[in-house]
């Protein structure tokens, strides 16, 4: 089998005296999406935060394409390179419009040609069906619009892994759509995905694999068709019956 | 312009009210050269202490504990003592530290003159508040907006100078202003150095002529000209930077 994309390996982080995660291991392969449910506080967000190095941490190892995060000479921007991340907030750049926001890394960053990359996010911008609204500055979207700027902004940088942190959780219910559809989307295209999720039926229907985590560990993890059919810890199950 | 001069040597005979620099042209060149050396200064000051606002607060965030204890040090020092004493402090205290060079005819001249002084000295003096006003600005920005550079691989100084500072000084414009109307407003200090600017040359013309309240007058609409102008520009700029959405 060749090397997964990403391999956590007994992964240890605490905040002071509170060790929010107590051991994770979890591997994705090329082109997979995993999927990470479970209760807030379970340390699911802390989790695809060590991946990028947003957040160290003491114990275990992080491999992305063979690039050690728990390493002292990490190299981030070599790492980050090959990771994009979308948060629950959007964060976009509220000073540049969303075709900037799109620019931005790849030349001040990657220090690209400014043309290559112009054509290049106006491609992206399509993508998430968001042409038209390239001149309009973050403040003028709505949510759903700011977080499929956020996810060209990310894509920009051509990264071989996307990590989506409750990337719908702001959002009313009706754009919530609009932005798993371009997720979707990535998945079908081979992007590999680590999501950290509240939506049920949309774990299902993209995953590979389903994970779910309490307090700090991985209670189960399966193909969404047995994890959702079939749970066997009673942690799982009374997580399920509570939000099916 | 003859005719300016005309009416002010007419309302002079007549009245007595006597604006000299009106009608007397080596006043009028002295005075002129002292507005010159005022406005010399402003931009001098404006532009350095913009500067070291920018670099320090830059400073601030130092993972050094050594730069961020300089930068402190710095801020207090500044900020807390009187300006004037300041500009004492270069121009008597450190230029007696320094070599002298001798001109043509052998006479000894300090080796940093009175307005290059005085400009260190007030640049120092509104940069310790331009530091803090950028501080002010950049901690309003949102920690996560800083994560988003981060994991797109932004290095710390690419932050700041991408998307921190641009939305920093988008939050602190208002009080940058305040200080920078301020620091005009301080520029006569170098008067106590002997700077030949508006308040020296004024102060020379109105012994010679004994004409202190009209060059008063004078000196009262020049300044307010002076920071109307600027706090005119400065709007513009903050009008210029305004984005749809943030902000107002």
């Amino acid at each position: 089998m060749a090397e997964p994309l990403l391999s956590i390996e007994n992964l240890h982080k605490r905040f002071g005296q509170v060790e929010v995660i107590k051991g994770v291991s979890l591997t994705v392969g090329k082109g997979e999406v995993a999927c990470i449910i479970g209760p807030s506080g379970s340390g699911k967000s802390t989790l695809i935060r060590c991946v990028n190095a947003l957040v160290p941490f003491e114990q275990g190892s992080v491999k992305v394409l063979g690039i050690e995060v728990n390493d002292p000479q990490l190299d981030k921007l070599r790492l980050r390179k090959h990771v994009g991340m979308v948060f629950q907030q959007y964060n976009l750049f509220p000073h540049r419009t969303a075709l900037q926001n799109v620019m931005m890394a790849p030349i001040q960053v990657l220090k690209r040609n400014k043309h290559e990359v112009e054509s290049e996010a106006y491609a992206l911008l399509k993508k998430v069906r968001l042409e038209g609204k390239e001149h309009s500055y973050p403040g003028e979207l709505s949510g759903g619009q700011q977080q499929r700027v956020a996810i060209a902004r990310s894509l920009a940088m051509k990264p071989d892994l996307m990590l989506f942190d409750e990337v719908t959780a702001a959002l009313d219910p009706e754009t919530v759509g609009e932005v798993l559809i371009t997720i979707r989307q990535l998945a079908e295209e081979g992007m590999t995905c680590v999501l950290v999720t509240h939506e049920m039926g949309f774990a299902r229907e993209v995953a590979n694999e389903v994970y779910f985590t309490d307090r700090g560990v991985i209670v189960e993890h399966a193909p969404p068709a047995t994890f959702f059919a079939n749970p066997t810890d009673p942690r799982t199950k009374m997580f399920l019956s509570q939000v099916l | 312009m003859d005719l300016i001069a005309a009416w002010f040597s007419h309302l002079n005979d007549t009245t007595g009210i006597n604006f000299t620099v009106f009608y007397d042209p080596f006043d009028r060149a002295r005075f002129a050269h002292g507005f010159l050396v005022t406005l010399q200064l402003c931009g001098v000051t404006i532009i350095g202490s913009v500067l070291v606002g920018i670099f320090g607060a830059w400073g601030q965030g130092a993972r050094s504990i050594w730069r961020r204890r300089f930068v402190q040090a710095y801020i207090q020092m500044f900020r807390n003592t009187p300006p004037l004493v300041q500009v004492y402090f270069f121009y008597f205290g450190l230029s007696a530290l320094l070599p002298t060079v001798k001109d043509a005819i052998g006479n000894a001249h300090p080796l940093i003159g009175g307005f290059i002084w005085a400009s260190i000295s007030l640049i120092c003096f509104a940069g310790a508040f331009n530091v803090e006003i950028f501080r002010s600005g950049i901690e309003a920005i949102p920690h996560s907006t800083i994560e988003a550079a981060e994991a797109l691989g932004y290095t710390r100084l690419q932050t700041y100078r991408h998307i921190v500072l641009p939305l920093g000084l988008r939050i602190c414009m208002p009080a940058l202003t305040n200080n920078l109307v301020n620091l005009i407003k301080t520029t006569p200090l170098a008067y106590a150095i002997a700077v030949p600017e508006l308040l020296y040359v004024s102060n020379q013309i109105w012994s010679d002529n004994e004409n202190v309240p009209e060059m008063m007058i004078l000196l009262f609409f020049i300044y307010i000209a002076l920071v109307g102008l600027l706090v005119f520009a400065m709007h513009a700029w903050e009008k210029s930077l305004r984005v749809p959405g943030l902000g107002k």
